[in-house]
């Protein structure tokens, strides 16, 4: 016991004189975790400073175009450019502004929609209407409906989603408007005064918080980030830590420790317990500033709906996880060069696997197999529980045994693999 | 002195990936409280030997026995038993003097007052007793190098491998290394070391052995060598006679 205490006051003193490692190890994390909230709760607070900048023609200029923008304007999304400069903006102009990147879409919306619309939902009243052996008197013939294109000019650089997001909004404007052309051609044709038809939703969505008790759980970017981003800013200490092991190797400590007597299992077990007190640390540190700091910055305040104490046991095992990957990668490597950028890159792919930045659930199938191997997403569920579900000590147990496990087997294979490397 | 304390039979090294053996079977006995100096060129096999020796290489084969004792069956014991001084610094450059002989000396078991005092004696006699609370990144190749020394003796171990315990240091360091060496060596401690200076281990040794290409090709008291070769006054002739005076670059 006593050569483990020596070793982990040595470990402490090395660190604790690498003034810009600590730096890195614990004001790093909580820019990252500051700076991704801050960006990702966006995605759940609404923030009416910001609005994307579109092109929108309108070669309609009639009932349908002006529908379609007053609703575009409602949405408080865009920010619509009609001219630049008092100058009429034409196609190939829109084309031109859109690929530069400088407005995120144009929508071009063609001549005569509204006229189009009117001709098609006519058409197709008073054929309902001859079925039921109504004749129109005043039928205009000859004015045959077209397929119409609103075109919709995107930055090459605009994602998926938000192209998805433009074309269902545009969608449902124009079927809106269909329908209520459809209603009000009925009214006309059947020369009935007033609203017959009652345009008022038949139902509408109401989106309930699933809660324990009297406890509401409403979720929001804080809660979600907080246990995201310290998972990953606790695995980052892979990197630290396997530098510490190769170091040792390189400097020639390592060999004189070889011919000491003592074991490769106490000096791992020193630097386990310096580098876990050290995500513990993290820990606490983010914590409070999701507890205390992040009110200041307009963020939601970070709420713990369960236990403290499954808290920190999910924190601890997750930590343990981390620097089982370090002791192991610090074993296997040579240099340096080797573990530190094999140590970050393993920390991202295991973050990307584990649903850090994209739940697992929509991830392709193949890759939720990955995602269930990760310890980052035992690490990540067994937060939510606690955080977010309440969970109990049964709740955790899973994943907790989980980082346990896998800690055990990187530490064993690092011991046997030194054992059997320098067998005599 | 006449009592062997390390056995050494048909001890070699072949290391993987090679197509030569660093060190060919060889038989050596190293006889208790001498001074034992392994001399050869760059690449001889000296470091590999000497590692074999002290448990930090797996042999091809051959044996090892160290004061009766095998690394198979008595890894720990023959630990306790041996200081090793590695060829490099083997210290911590952001921890002070102190801070790293307590570590080292703790893993060999010493702990509280025995070992500050030994820390602080050990520190004294080789000069470094003021320096003890400077970080050894800041200190001269010299004071590292005895520094490095007092790491592998704090336990006052029976036997102690050097492995070129005076490359690069000053006159004056070298004369303090090897004076407390000598000290060590009167109250019975076995010294098998390694070096480049013949005229240091023409005075220093007891015995030597030149090894090339991992053979041992003399052996025996640095006077009898003198003797036994021809228009040889210094262990230099010797060595130079039977290593030949080629280059020995070797990678």
């Amino acid at each position: 016991m006593y050569k483990l205490w020596i070793a982990i006051v040595k470990e402490y003193l090395l660190l604790r004189r690498d003034v810009g490692g600590l730096v890195i190890l614990f004001i790093m994390p909580l820019v990252l975790v500051i700076t991704v909230t801050l960006i990702q709760n966006s995605s759940f607070v609404k923030d009416d400073n910001v609005k994307v900048p579109i092109i929108l023609i309108d070669l309609d200029d009639d009932e349908l175009s002006s529908s379609i923008i007053s609703s575009l304007k409602e949405a408080n999304t865009f920010e619509i450019f009609e001219d630049i400069n008092g100058q009429q903006i034409d196609e190939e102009q829109a084309n031109k502004l859109v690929l530069k990147g400088k407005y995120k879409m144009a929508i071009i919306i063609p001549k005569g929609l509204t006229a189009n619309l009117n001709a098609k939902v006519s058409q197709n009243v008073n054929k309902i209407l001859n079925e039921f052996g109504i004749e129109n008197e005043e039928e205009e013939l000859g004015k045959e409906a077209v397929t119409q294109e609103i075109k919709l000019y995107f930055d090459p650089a605009a994602h998926l989603s938000f192209k998805n997001e433009v074309k269902n909004s545009i969608d449902k404007m124009v079927t809106k408007i269909e329908s209520k052309a459809i209603y009000n051609t009925f009214q006309n044709e059947l020369e009935i005064d007033g609203e017959l038809f009652d345009n008022s939703k038949i139902f509408t969505f109401r989106e309930v918080n699933p809660h324990h008790a009297d406890l509401e759980i409403k979720p929001n970017s804080v809660q979600h980030n907080v246990p995201a981003w310290t998972l990953f800013a606790i695995f980052f200490i892979v990197i630290p830590l396997s530098i510490n092991i190769v170091k040792e190797k390189n400097q020639g400590t390592y060999v004189r420790l070889r011919t000491n007597p003592v074991s490769y299992a106490t000096v791992l077990s020193s630097k386990v317990l310096v580098y876990l007190s050290i995500c513990v640390l993290q820990f606490i540190l983010i914590l409070m500033v999701g507890l205390y700091f992040f009110p200041y910055l307009d963020l939601p305040k970070f709420v713990i709906n369960g236990s403290y104490f499954l808290l920190f046991l999910v924190a601890i095992f997750s930590s343990l996880a981390a620097i089982g990957i370090g002791i192991l990668l610090g074993t296997l490597s040579t240099t340096q060069e080797q573990s530190a950028p094999l140590g970050a890159t393993l920390v991202v792919l295991l973050a990307a696997v584990g649903g850090i930045w994209i739940p697992v659930f929509m991830m392709p199938k193949f890759m939720q197999i990955f995602a269930v191997i990760s310890p980052m997403n035992w690490g990540l569920n067994g937060f939510y529980d606690v955080i977010i579900r309440s969970g109990s000590v049964a709740d955790v147990l899973p994943e907790i045994s989980l980082l346990g496990l896998f800690f055990m087997s990187m530490l064993m294979i690092s011991i046997f693999y030194d054992k059997a490397k320098n067998a005599i | 002195m006449n009592e062997a304390i390390i056995h050494i039979r048909q001890l070699a090294k072949q290391y993987k990936d090679s197509d030569f053996y660093a060190v060919l079977p060889m038989d050596l006995t190293i006889r208790n409280s001498e001074i034992f100096g392994l001399l050869g060129p760059n690449g001889a096999g000296k470091t590999t030997l000497i590692s074999l020796i002290c448990g930090l290489l797996k042999p091809t084969s051959g044996s090892i026995e160290i004061d009766g004792l095998n690394y198979q069956q008595n890894k720990r014991e023959i630990q306790y038993l041996i200081g090793v001084v590695p060829q490099e610094y083997a210290l911590y450059p952001t921890l002070t003097a102190f801070e790293n002989l307590m570590y080292f000396g703790a893993m060999f078991g010493l702990k509280g007052k025995h070992l500050k005092n030994k820390i602080q004696r050990s520190l004294q006699d080789l000069g470094l007793l003021k320096f003890a609370d400077k970080k050894v990144k800041t200190f001269s190749g010299g004071m590292k190098r005895r520094l490095n020394l007092l790491a592998g003796i704090l336990h006052d171990p029976r036997i102690l491998f050097l492995d070129e315990p005076t490359v690069g240091v000053d006159v004056q360091s070298k004369n303090v290394i090897i004076e407390h060496l000598r000290e060590l060596n009167a109250k019975g401690t076995t010294i098998i070391y390694t070096s480049h200076h013949m005229v240091e281990a023409q005075y220093f040794c007891n015995r030597v052995a030149i090894i090339d290409s991992g053979e041992i090709i003399a052996k025996g008291t640095p006077k009898e060598l003198i003797a036994t070769t021809e228009n040889a006054s210094r262990l230099e002739d010797v060595y130079l006679s039977l290593t030949g005076g080629d280059l020995r670059d070797y990678v």
